[in-house]
């Protein structure tokens, strides 16, 4: 088991170095001239106007919430499912009972019109 | 053991019981082989984008009615490594106002992020890297941690459309996360067991077979996850410049499209091993190096139609994408699991009064859920058929076509 | 052991050091940035005591999934590459006095518990925990009600904070 982690730790050690020692040395091997106009945003094409760090609509963040809440309970059902064959009729119903809820939850969402992007 | 039909293993026993004799204690001469290990399957899955990195350009062109890369070696296939060499020695321009930690972690995180993946990769029955118990749920972490680069990305680089991306790559990873999970449930459902290598031992029937549904949805949305065409909304170079990776130059930029590839044939080696039995086809038992092959083949069968959806759909605008999550993925995957669970359940109450032989029962269980998708199919092609959007909304007023002017009155009279 | 050990005491240090980073950043994303640290960190922790389920669950939760509404939360309310003001006021130090004597309770107690010297049951067949804990989950003389009630209350948080957070249509 601990065996199995200390593959991804070490895994995890060297995958960083994949992408970043190529970036690394491709900063060394390149020309590096900074100059005025080569250092400014690019952004559309044309001259950047006002603050760049602008906000957005909210919908966005309604969605991450959304997920957020779907994230959690569909965790549960992890260990649910991997325990499945073991499962009495009455843990599946209660399981099953668990992903009305969620379905509930879309449902009443949609309701809202969380769901709509306008 | 033999060399021929399972040389990897054979390699790092070999090489153990080297280390061990030389005084190394024995945890020291396993870390030095799992890291070893490790960096074999890393390097592994990096160099694997060189590969397909040609060959999507080359279905590309061949698509397009082109010719694609032909100059360097035969059909090409070289391409790359002068395309590598040249973005090697590009100057990396960094613009002002940038946020530097940010900026410069973004492009390795977005690229380890996918890597990560490969640790639980069955390439065969006994060639992994790792079958740790929870690797279902390992899978769906690393890509929470790819999302997390694509936002530093777009957020750091002092730009409003980069910022744009971002918040479209939120609304879109995150959301197909969603169904995402609910699709992987139902493999550990039929499969009992959360490590990704006991799936495919448990794959005596290919899942895709048991549930082409789940099938469907984690292949669907694992593209969604990649941003990809029909999906590529957090790059969508007409609407908002080309999205998180504007600012990016040189080998930064470089690897965002080095992880997209990476990503790409990584979700379909995911649907080859969790859906389509991954190593497993005739003697892959007995002789491990075999399941190799067919890992690949099977996972490159899917990798050709990952590009060509690529290359064949047109882009969805933001609202179709996500009503497409919440509104069809979202509830169908939940009621494909309330589904596979009861029957699941009920299967194996009624088996025992019935007579069928060990061999015929993953069959029978197979043929029963297979029958179980098919219903959910054309209930939901029912569904969509009545639910059907005729008309098109109009936005404005129809102007009519230049018309020419009336000719002034006194040129009449 | 010793080796598990030092990566501890690295870890434990990489951790605490990414938490005084978030409250003493002076920019919300790099706080945000520090937060996932050391969260990552307490995976790792997770590992160590052989209970990888948890760890994977605090990566996709915390930091998949609330650490990314925390960076969006920053980015949509505020400007955040501007100053934020003083991050203490004139009563820092009853804050500072709370905590320490907070944390000398706590030091207390866990200096007292006997728990440390107990040896940790043996974890032979850590497949078969994920099979227990599921089985708990739905079992009525374990786990039962918490589970339905947490969907249940999570479907509370949502539809409020939607109603929150959401636009009020005209």
């Amino acid at each position: 088991m601990q065996s199995d982690w200390l593959f991804i730790g070490l895994f995890l050690l060297i995958v960083a170095l994949f992408p970043g020692a190529p970036i690394i040395l491709a900063g060394l091997i390149g020309p590096h001239r900074p100059s005025g106009p080569k250092s400014q945003t690019y952004e559309c094409g044309i001259e950047t106007v006002g603050e760049t760090w602008v906000q957005f609509r909210v919908q966005y963040y309604i969605f991450a919430l959304t997920f957020l809440v779907f994230d959690v309970e569909l965790v549960f059902l992890f260990p649910w499912a991997v325990a499945f064959g073991q499962l009495s009729i009455f843990g599946v119903i209660s399981g099953v009972i668990f992903i009305l809820i969620l379905f509930a939850e879309l449902l009443a969402a949609w309701r809202k019109g969380v769901l709509e992007w306008a | 053991m033999n060399f021929f039909s399972d040389p990897i293993t054979f390699i790092g026993n070999w090489l153990g019981n080297l280390l061990v004799s030389i005084g190394i204690s024995q945890q020291a001469a396993t870390v030095i082989i799992t890291f070893i290990a490790a960096g074999v399957v890393g390097m592994f899955g990096f160099s694997l984008v060189i590969f397909t990195i040609w060959l999507e350009r080359k279905l590309y062109a061949r698509i397009q009615d082109r010719i694609g890369p032909n100059r360097v070696g035969p059909w090409g296939i070289f391409q790359t490594f002068p395309d590598m060499i040249k973005i090697f020695t590009k100057e990396y321009i960094t613009p002002i106002g940038v946020d530097k930690v940010a900026y410069n972690l973004a492009p390795i995180l977005s690229v380890s992020a996918v890597l990560l993946i490969w640790a639980v990769m069955p390439f065969a029955k006994t060639i992994v890297g790792t079958d740790v118990n929870v690797g279902v749920l390992y899978l769906v972490a690393m890509g929470g941690i790819g999302a997390l680069g694509i936002i530093l990305a777009g957020w750091s680089s002092n730009n409003k459309y980069s910022l744009l991306g971002a918040f479209r790559a939120v609304a879109q990873i995150v959301s197909y996360e969603v169904p995402m999970v609910l699709a992987l449930l139902i493999p550990v459902l039929l499969g009992r067991t959360m490590g990704v290598n006991s799936l495919v031992n448990a794959q005596s029937v290919w899942f895709i077979i048991m549930s082409p549904i789940a099938a469907f949805i984690f292949f669907t949305s694992s593209i969604a996850e990649t941003g990809r065409a029909p999906f590529d909304l957090l790059e969508a170079e007409s609407e908002i410049v080309a999205g998180y990776q504007t600012e990016y130059s040189g080998l930064k930029f470089g690897m965002f499209y080095v992880g997209e590839f990476l990503h790409a044939f990584t979700i379909s080696a995911l649907t080859a091993a969790l859906f389509l039995g991954g190593w497993r086809g005739p003697f892959a038992e007995q002789i491990p190096i075999l399941g190799v092959a067919y890992f690949f083949i099977k996972a490159f069968i899917v990798y050709f139609f990952v590009a060509l959806i690529r290359i064949s759909m047109p882009r969805l605008r933001i609202d179709q994408m996500l009503n497409f999550n919440w509104k069809f993925l979202t509830p169908l995957a939940l009621v494909l699991l309330i589904a596979t669970a009861v029957v699941d359940k009920a299967f194996y109450l009624v088996i025992p009064g019935l007579n069928i032989s060990a061999g015929l029962l993953p069959w029978a269980r197979a043929a029963v859920h297979l029958g179980v998708n098919l219903i959910i199919v054309l209930v939901t092609v029912q569904i969509l058929k009545s639910h059907h959007i005729s008309t098109v909304k109009i936005v404005g007023k129809p102007r009519p076509v230049a018309v020419a002017p009336e000719p002034p009155a006194s040129v009449i009279s | 052991m010793a080796a598990e050990q030092i990566i501890f005491i690295l870890v434990a240090a990489v951790t605490l050091g990414a938490a005084i980073s978030v409250v003493t950043s002076r920019n919300l994303i790099h706080s945000a940035l520090w937060l996932i640290l050391a969260l990552f960190g307490v995976a790792i922790f997770y590992v160590l005591l052989d209970a990888g389920f948890f760890a994977v669950i605090q990566v996709i939760i915390y930091i998949g999934a609330i650490a990314i509404l925390f960076i969006f939360a920053a980015m949509l309310t505020r400007r955040v590459m501007q100053e934020t003001g003083p991050q203490s006021n004139s009563t820092w130090w009853l804050g500072a006095l709370i905590a320490v004597l907070l944390f000398a309770g706590i030091a207390l107690i866990f200096v007292n518990w006997q728990g440390f010297t107990t040896t940790a049951s043996d974890l032979t067949n850590p497949g078969g925990r994920i099979v227990q804990l599921g089985l708990a989950l739905v079992s009525p003389d374990q786990y039962l009600l918490p589970f339905e009630l947490a969907s249940i209350l999570l479907v509370a948080a949502m539809i409020g904070a939607i109603y929150v957070a959401g636009e009020k249509k005209q």
